[in-house]
């Protein structure tokens, strides 16, 4: 057996160890066995990364579930390019991040509970990625929204908690019942679930259409859409979004792990893996990159006015997905996973400091409350700063080098919607950097807004959180450095790396631009960052009376803001409320007491009222069950003889 | 096939044909004078006391079962003895095995105290 | 002539097995724990499965023949009795019925199966079937103080002796018919001398069904089955639903492909109304149960509809899927059991449907148990008992019978109400009264063993249904 196959069941185990012997035996120690599980698995996958960047691809079956003709289940990992990429993503930011939750989860009634569900969690994600076959693919891909349902609603006894775990599982319904539909129109068509002959087939099925009430359907775009709903679900974008910053009732680990670094990325994730297929459909490129650019902008305007530390980088999260989908639907899908990479690296850190910060404040999430915090916590308040930084795009560090990667893709690309959601991208780099910077200054510059307990229970985290941080921190300033542009990479004698590494998967198109155009997009790129951070330190230092006054004159862009566009209320109002008014009166007042009832009530008691009659054939009278023997046999040779 | 059992039909119907024959016959010749005395069940010269479908004791099964285990024996034992000189070695341990099983069952039989009658 | 000595190779396990079932009757006339003998049996099962591994081969003249389908089958026959004698002793001394015999007679049985199993002659398939049958008889009346019991014993002794006849009127005539009872002998004698259409043979081939039918509890000659069930100790309950029925697939199997391998198209309109009928009734009348072990016998009676599909496919994969099936059965009917046996205290049957109510709150981990055996024996993923559904109508519909397989769906979709009601009584509704549950390591180590059997092959299916299709290989 190869002993990558380890990598998904090493945390797998640890689950296993923690749900079975964690309440009773391992109590305050659970976390050595998930800690030790998934670092096992880091090692694993850098290893892996050894091996694939040797240019070995391993694609091999573990196990073959069910076969029965040309469908086959099994259990088969494919470690390419790709997936060793999202592995040690994966890897890494969950060994960092559990660690973390030692010092976080701390005292916690569930702490065993809590390192259990994050095993599974990283076993479900590692599965996720590493399949070879989409029903695997779907499967991770349940298994992890199960787990964050799970973890968001953590804290079941907080109601608001147990209803983002359930907002969090409908609004997923959604986009898995296209994604479902997806694989099952894969199944028909390539008669397969693999990917290996799936992508090898699409090419020759590029133009095959099929006629549906009269009208042809293009065959490959029906399929991208409908693996984009999932990924539209999943990856939080418009219109399912809305769970998404609900999910930080979670424990703020969680948000870190699963909302920003990993899960939510799976949407990006299976658009790069399907790339053979998406490259097909140009219709489905354009979807895929107007929907990313509309909800990077979308999420960030939001961004703008949220007072909820966590929400905004919630929100900025949303903006993040955006941008990598804007990059895939341009057909630059290794700066859309080279954006995953680094974005992984710099929110979660955000959200590691935001914990660290609640950690502090006691809880307290409102960033009007806060201020001054860095002279209480410095190191969480420079891991904080850099990773704005990073998220700003300011050159050197992570998120520069792949946020200018996909703007000039986009600007340079051969997409039709190219420069339109270049425009875009270029905007939201700007709001990005303003509510990031908005965020660090209200939160550790200005003065102190708390009441006195909080500012007198002011600390900074323990070593176990504030290790991780710094790790991170490493991530946020140098992920980047692999994929420098050849603009800047000839002068200073490196490579892409990435991009060159991830060609034989993803493709690489060339921009179609002069050195000299995209030297002009990167200093744009720049200038907005530098523009945003400017006009945040102008309104939230300077003149701090500044943004309540703005607030007021543009009360109703602002409260359109802050109510996030209402989009909550509008879905209550279409779909929640008339879904409830139609459960509760046609299904059941008419369909329940009616149809139902009769079907669901009705077959079996029928069948009951024939079974009890039928019963009484079993007399218990031996002579009875002699003579119905007898005269089975009886009719058997009858009809034998008599055919 | 069938015409070398052609004899063993010819016996059947000859034996069948013999015994219904002497009933038929007796019923013709002999006389018929009944009184009380000869309608009488015939028990040793004792007048018969009580029903003559009389309930009595299993116990009478399980003697009857043991004797039928070892009546089965005993018909095994016969043409084995008869060829004993002939079949070897393999032949007797075999026929040890056997008996020896059967004596486990009287051993068991006989611990459970089947044999006593109360 | 000095007679020959056999090879004693491919009957060695039951060689061994006759000696231990021996020496445990004289045991038990001296050791006062009767717990002790059951530990003995245990390890003798292990002794046996070893010699079974190393046994294959022809013996007796042919009449004896010891291959992969047999082992297969015997691996079956050794899980029931290690799990029935793992689940049995607690239950004896609660109902005080706590004799030695009982461990002697059920390796008596179990090698009557095994014979079975091996038979490849119609007078071995005969004798060890007696010798299962008169060793169940016993066992079922094995509470000799409850009327149900005897009941139980009585009933099912005098509808065997009906089936046994019949089972030696179709040898005589298929004797009469070919002048041979050795399975091989008759497909040759068939073939060679075109007796396809021969109504000696079709009525004996009926004959064959019916007796094997009975075995298998299969509808119309299932009447024995619930009242035995339910009257019977209830690990001989389990023992009784999954042994006998074994046995039974493994005789009509072998008889059926074997010996009238030539006839299949005849027998198998036979078999296909005995199958959808045993399947209609099997899950209709399990609806309006409310003993529980009555239930588990009319889902028994199922089980042996839906694997019945194999034997009338009769393609390789139709029988190892059987093979499979039961095999998982084996795991999920004696689990259910052992949560059944666990009810049962001193004084309070634990029988009624309705005691089930709320076991989720009094008891989570059996009744969590439960419902996995539940779901396993509805056919619910990823539980193996849906794995074992899914290969037998998939090789039903392969070999052309789809609408049976429709007919099965249905039904087994009715299955799922009935037991998915002990599910719901148990996690839905509030305890009625606290139940004792009369545990033991013993059937702590019967049931992590069958849960774990359950869930693994329903996770890991590919290496029982691999041993299953290398064991229909051999004919």
């Amino acid at each position: 057996m190869n002993s990558y196959a380890l990598i998904p069941f090493l945390p797998l185990a640890a689950f296993v160890i923690n749900i079975l012997f964690g309440r009773k035996y391992l109590k305050e120690n659970a976390h050595w066995v998930s800690i030790l599980a998934v670092a096992g698995s880091w090692v694993l996958a850098v290893m892996a990364l050894v091996d694939v960047l040797g240019g070995n691809t391993i694609n091999f079956d573990l196990y073959t579930w069910m076969l029965s003709g040309g469908f086959k289940v099994s259990v088969g990992f494919l470690i390419d390019q790709l997936t060793v990429v999202m592995l040690i993503v994966v890897t890494t930011c969950s060994t960092l991040i559990h660690i973390y939750s030692v010092g976080y989860m701390h005292g916690d009634s569930g702490y065993y509970r809590f390192f259990a569900y994050l095993s599974l969690f990283t076993f479900s994600m590692l599965m996720l990625v590493m399949a070879n076959n989409f029903l695997q693919l779907y499967f991770g891909w349940e298994g992890v929204g199960l787990c964050s349902y799970f973890l968001i609603g953590y804290y079941f006894n907080k109601k608001s908690a147990s209803d983002a775990g359930k907002k969090a599982f409908i609004v997923n319904r959604f986009g898995d019942f296209g994604f479902g539909l997806g694989i099952f129109v894969v199944f028909l068509t390539f008669g397969t679930v693999y990917y290996e002959p799936v992508f090898s087939q699409a090419g020759g099925l590029a133009e095959a259409t099929f006629n549906f009430l009269g009208y042809d359907v293009h065959l490959m775009t029906l399929i991208a859409l409908l693996l984009f709903c999932g990924s539209v679900g999943k990856s939080a974008q418009i219109p399912l979004h809305v769970w998404l910053p609900d999910a930080m009732e979670g424990p703020t680990p969680v948000s870190a792990l699963i909302h920003a670094a990993t899960m939510v990325t799976a949407g990006v994730f299976l658009v790069a893996r399907c790339s053979p297929i998406f490259s097909l459909s140009e219709t489905a490129l354009m979807v895929v990159a107007l929907t990313g650019a509309i909800t990077s902008l979308f999420a960030a305007t939001i961004g703008l006015v949220q007072n909820d530390l966590k929400r905004i980088i919630a929100y900025s999260t949303v903006s993040q997905l955006g941008y990598m989908f804007l990059a895939c639907g341009v057909g630059a899908y290794t700066a859309g996973i080279f954006h995953l990479y680094t974005h992984a690296f710099f929110k979660a850190l955000l959200f590691l400091c935001a914990g660290s910060v609640m950690h502090a404040m006691g809880g307290e999430l409102d960033i009007q409350k806060m201020g001054n915090l860095k002279k209480y916590m410095p190191v969480t308040y420079m891991t904080m700063l850099i990773a704005s930084f990073s998220i700003s795009g300011i050159p050197g560090l992570a998120g520069f080098f792949s946020k200018d990667e996909i703007l000039w893709m986009a600007y340079a690309g051969e997409s039709p919607v190219g420069k339109f959601v270049w425009a875009i991208g270029t905007l939201v780099a700007f709001l990005t950097a303003f509510y990031s910077f908005r965020l660090i200054f209200l939160t550790f510059h200005g003065k102190f807004r708390g009441t006195h307990d909080q500012e007198h229970h002011l600390h900074e985290s323990p070593k176990s959180m504030t290790i991780p941080l710094m790790l991170l921190c490493v991530g946020a300033v140098a992920a980047g450095w692999v994929g420098i542009p050849a603009l800047i990479g000839e002068k200073i004698g490196v490579h892409n790396y990435i991009a060159e590494f991830m060609k034989p998967v993803l493709g690489h198109p060339e921009g179609h631009g002069t050195h000299a155009e995209e030297m002009v997009v990167m200093l744009i790129s720049i200038a907005v960052g530098l523009a945003g951070i400017g006009l945040a330190y102008f309104m939230y230092i300077l003149r701090p009376e500044l943004p309540a006054r703005l607030a007021q004159q543009l009360s109703a862009v602002y409260r359109v803001l802050f109510n996030k566009y209402y989009v909550d209320e509008l879905y209550s109002f279409i779909i929640v409320r008339p879904a409830i008014w139609i459960a509760k009166n046609v299904l059941i007042g008419i369909t329940d007491a009616r149809i139902i009832e009769a079907v669901v009530n009705g077959v079996p008691s029928a069948i009951a009222a024939f079974s009890s009659g039928l019963r009484k054939i079993q007399t218990g009278l031996m002579q009875h069950y002699a003579t119905i023997m007898a005269t089975g046999i009886l009719i058997i040779v009858a009809i034998m003889l008599l055919r | 096939m069938p015409s070398e059992y052609l004899g063993v039909l010819i016996f059947l119907m000859v034996a069948t044909a013999f015994s219904i024959g002497a009933l038929v016959l007796g019923e013709f010749f002999r006389l018929r004078r009944p009184y009380a005395e000869k309608l009488m069940p015939y028990e040793s010269g004792n007048i018969p006391v009580g029903e003559p479908h009389m309930r009595f004791s299993v116990k009478f099964y399980i003697i009857a079962m043991l004797f039928v285990v070892f009546d089965v024996e005993a018909v095994f034992l016969y043409p084995w003895a008869v060829v004993f000189d002939k079949i070897g070695l393999y032949a007797f341990v075999e026929m040890v095995i056997f008996i020896v099983i059967l004596f486990v069952g009287y051993i068991y039989a006989w611990r459970k105290e089947a044999f006593v009658w109360d | 002539m000095p007679i020959a000595m056999p090879n004693l190779i491919p009957v060695m396990p039951e060689l061994v097995m006759t000696g231990v079932a021996i020496i445990l009757l004289m045991a038990e006339l001296v050791i006062k724990r009767k717990e002790t003998l059951g530990f003995l049996s245990l390890i003798s099962v292990g002794l046996i499965s070893y010699l079974l591994l190393g046994s294959a081969g022809t013996t007796f003249g042919g009449m004896f023949v010891s291959d992969g389908y047999s082992t297969f089958f015997k691996l079956i026959f050794m899980a029931n009795l290690v799990l029935t004698v793992l689940i049995s002793p607690k239950y004896l001394q609660t109902m005080r019925i706590n004799f030695g015999e009982y461990y002697a007679l059920t390796l008596f049985a179990t090698l009557g199966m095994m014979l079975m199993a091996s038979a490849a002659d119609i007078i071995v398939l005969y004798l060890g079937l007696e010798l299962m049958a008169l060793s169940t008889y016993v066992l079922a009346g094995f509470i000799r103080y409850d009327m149900k019991s005897n009941e139980a014993a009585i009933k099912y002794l005098l509808l065997g002796a009906f089936a046994s006849a019949i089972l030696l009127y179709g040898t005589s005539l298929i004797y009469g018919l070919t002048g041979t009872t050795n399975l091989r002998d008759i497909a040759v004698y068939i073939t060679h001398n075109g007796l396809a259409k021969n109504p000696l043979l079709m009525v004996s081939m009926i004959f064959f069904a019916v007796a094997f039918s009975f075995k298998i509890a299969a509808v119309p000659f299932h009447m024995w089955a619930p009242d035995a069930y339910e009257g019977a100790p209830t690990p001989i309950t389990a023992f009784m639903s999954v042994g006998p029925k074994a046995a039974g697939f493994a005789v009509l199997g072998r008889v059926f492909l074997v010996a009238f391998g030539s006839v299949k198209t005849d027998w198998s309109v036979i078999l296909i109304p005995i199958a959808v009928l045993t399947m209609a009734i099997g899950n209709i009348l399990a609806l309006s149960q409310t003993n529980i072990k009555r239930m588990l016998a009319y889902s028994s009676i199922a089980h042996a509809g839906y694997m019945l599909l194999g034997i009338i496919a009769g393609t390789p994969a139709g029988i190892s899927s059987v093979l499979n099936y039961m095999f998982i059965y084996a795991f999920m009917n004696i689990g259910a059991f052992a949560i059944v046996i666990m009810l049962r205290t001193e004084g309070f049957a634990g029988e009624d449907i309705s005691d089930y109510e709320g076991l989720g709150k009094t008891h989570p981990t059996a009744a969590a148990l439960m419902l996995v055996f539940m779901f396993s024996l509805t056919g619910i993923p990823p539980m193996a008992g849906f794995m074992g559904k899914f290969y037998l109508f998939m090789s039903a519909i392969n070999a052309g019978y789809t609408w049976i397989v429709i007919v099965a769906v249905l039904f087994s979709a009715i299955s799922a109400y009935f037991y998915l009601r002990i599910v719901m009584l148990m996690y839905m509704k509030e305890p009625k009264e606290v139940i004792q549950l009369n545990t033991s390591p013993g059937i702590g180590l019967a049931l992590a063993v069958t849960v774990s059997a359950v869930i693994l092959i329903g996770i890991l299916p590919a290496k029982v249904l691999a041993l299953a299709q290398q064991a229909v290989t051999s004919f």
